[in-house]
């Protein structure tokens, strides 16, 4: 039998995905908070940081609460015959809740950066909001979002705890690299967690340095410096 | 052109009350920073609502209150100037000055932004990023992006604030010749007297959150009409006066009496006198009105110019025991000092004015 390659492939669709997922709705809700100062903004950050600072077995116990079979959300799409628990589709889910406050809290902060005269002046120039938001809040914040992202896709590939909780370990259905990892170990099969092991390692590191080549190749290029 | 502006808005420490009418094309708004006068400006751009009144510019509604007006920032077309230019780092010139005109048809929008380049001497600078510019070159580029969508009224909020003494006379220069080549309204708030005075003909002095006087410039320096607008104007010898005659003036602190040109009506109030009006006597022998003995208590010493703190009468204790302030060139200075003290000082009743609180 030769090495089984679908974790990989699972990761990956899976990263991708959930990193597609956070990228926008961080976008979105980084923006809106940023704006937004009215009494609730402390608690209403508080609860959409928590899932960073929770271990992700309490993220996963709360996903499954909702998801699961008479959970809320679960019973809702039981009418159109879906499920959602235990498929690839719980990992993405996983992956959100878990990834979701990196991407927000990182965003965030560039968005506060931001010189606020910069967003007045398009402001006065009479841009919409969405024009303020696409055209000059989310290219002047690039850096951080960028950041943001890489952070994201990072801790997406490697969610583990709440993934195996929602999702379990389904091999050629669920098994992500982080789990294939830990089974194989579990195992004792040494060397085909270290060649999972490598491989995360590899994909973290190369999307890692790629977006600091990138940005740093812009920044030249808006310096004046080179590009 | 015209403009009426009359509003009312609750700040953290205090209120923005500012009644301003007037038909002047370019208005300097004079006061200390934390004054709001920045916080009329954005009122009038249509970034912070007013909690009442009215705005209107050219005989269009910004806003009113009470028939619920507050139209778009899109539609009020407004010109705004930021402090630090606040030009999209992200975009080149060309952008930057096409912002805001996306709405017209693709070559309407080129036409506009070539003819804007041009006027604003942008010629060669279009593809590259604010970073890339000089300082000058960025407030041209603010300057034609700000007018690029034709705004009736062109708001400049400090525009040299940020810059060091020699680069801002350099741009103040600039900036009053491309004004000339805008045709509308003009507000321009500034903290610093001699860009208010260089660049508008019409000041307005502003004094946490009201508005102390709107007049010419001549008026408004030579004669102070509050005690407010003599301290902002930059007026260094202010103190308690009272009537002794229809054009004397009893100063008690300094115990002389003072001559004025001006009819004195009020029983008390303040004498003002500008630093660079008191006149040192080199011959004594001559004798004339509002002539004083002094001593120098402390002097300050700029390249040019030098600051003397100067007692009438008598030696002066200390280094803080003075009455008021003369400024004189260097060179006049130096030669006064090969004379011996007391020196004599003439103070023209002309450049004497009094105020009441």
């Amino acid at each position: 039998m030769g090495f089984d390659f679908s974790p990989a492939w699972i990761s990956i669709k899976v990263t991708l995905t959930a990193t597609a997922i956070v990228f926008f709705l961080g976008l979105v809700i980084a923006w809106l908070m940023t704006n937004y100062n009215g009494r609730w903004k402390g608690l209403i950050d508080g609860i959409l940081t928590l899932p960073l600072v929770l271990p992700p077995t309490v993220a996963g116990f709360g996903i499954l609460l909702l998801i699961g079979k008479n959970g809320p959300i679960g019973n809702f799409l039981e009418i159109f015959g879906v499920n959602i628990i235990f498929s690839w589709y719980a990992a993405v889910t996983a992956a959100v809740v878990v990834a979701f406050p990196l991407m927000y809290k990182t965003t965030m902060g560039a968005f506060e950066q931001i010189d606020p005269n910069i967003l007045s002046a398009a402001r006065t120039l009479g841009a919409s909001e969405v024009k303020v938001f696409w055209r000059v809040a989310v290219p002047v914040a690039r850096p951080g979002i960028a950041a943001a992202t890489a952070l994201t896709f990072a801790r997406c590939l490697g969610e583990f705890g709440a993934t195996l909780m929602v999702a379990g370990s389904i091999p050629g259905k669920t098994e992500t690299i982080p789990i294939a990892i830990y089974f194989a170990t579990q195992s004792g099969e040494m060397q085909i967690a270290l060649i999972w092991v490598l491989i995360i390692f590899a994909i973290s590191l190369t999307v890692l340095v790629i977006n600091n080549y990138w940005e740093s190749h812009k920044k030249k290029q808006q310096r004046g410096l080179g590009g | 052109m015209a403009f009426m502006i009359d509003i009312k808005k609750n700040l953290y420490d205090f209120q923005l009350a500012v009644k301003l009418q007037s038909q002047e094309e370019i208005i300097g708004i004079l006061g200390a920073s934390g004054s709001g006068k920045s916080m009329l400006l954005r009122c009038i751009a249509g970034l912070v609502k007013p909690d009442q009144g009215q705005i209107i510019i050219n005989g269009k509604t910004f806003f009113d209150s009470e028939k619920k007006i507050n139209i778009s920032m899109g539609a009020r077309k407004v010109g705004f100037l930021f402090q630090n230019y606040a030009l999209f780092p992200n975009m080149t010139v060309v952008q930057n000055i096409g912002f805001g005109l996306d709405h017209l048809p693709k070559n309407e929008k080129k036409r506009r932004i070539d003819a804007l380049m041009e006027k604003y001497h942008l010629g060669d600078i279009g593809n590259r990023y604010p970073t890339q510019i000089s300082g000058g070159q960025q407030q041209r580029v603010a300057l034609a992006r700000a007018v690029a969508v034709e705004p009736d009224i062109l708001l400049l909020d400090e525009p040299f604030s940020a810059l060091d003494v020699h680069l801002r006379n350099h741009m103040m220069k600039e900036m009053a010749e491309s004004l000339k080549e805008f045709t509308g309204l003009t507000l321009f708030v500034t903290h610093n007297r001699e860009e208010a005075y260089r660049l508008a003909d019409h000041i307005a002095i502003f004094n946490t959150g009201k508005l102390e006087v709107l007049g010419h410039k001549d008026m408004i320096f030579k004669h102070p009409a509050s005690l407010e607008t003599a301290k902002i104007t930059g007026c260094k010898n202010l103190v308690e006066a009272r009537r002794h005659s229809d054009y004397q003036l009893d100063i008690p602190k300094w115990g002389v009496t003072m001559q004025t040109t001006m009819k004195i009506v009020a029983e008390s109030g303040y004498m003002g006198v500008r630093a660079n009006q008191v006149k040192f006597i080199n011959n004594p022998e001559y004798s004339g009105i509002n002539r004083f003995k002094v001593y120098i208590a402390d002097e300050s010493d700029g390249p040019f110019r030098t600051s003397l703190y100067l007692k009438i009468g008598s030696p002066a204790k200390s280094l803080d025991d003075y009455h008021l302030q003369a400024e004189i060139s260097r060179d006049e200075r130096d030669r006064l000092f090969d004379r011996s003290q007391p020196y004599e000082i003439e103070i023209n009743p002309e450049s004497v004015f009094f105020v009441i609180e």
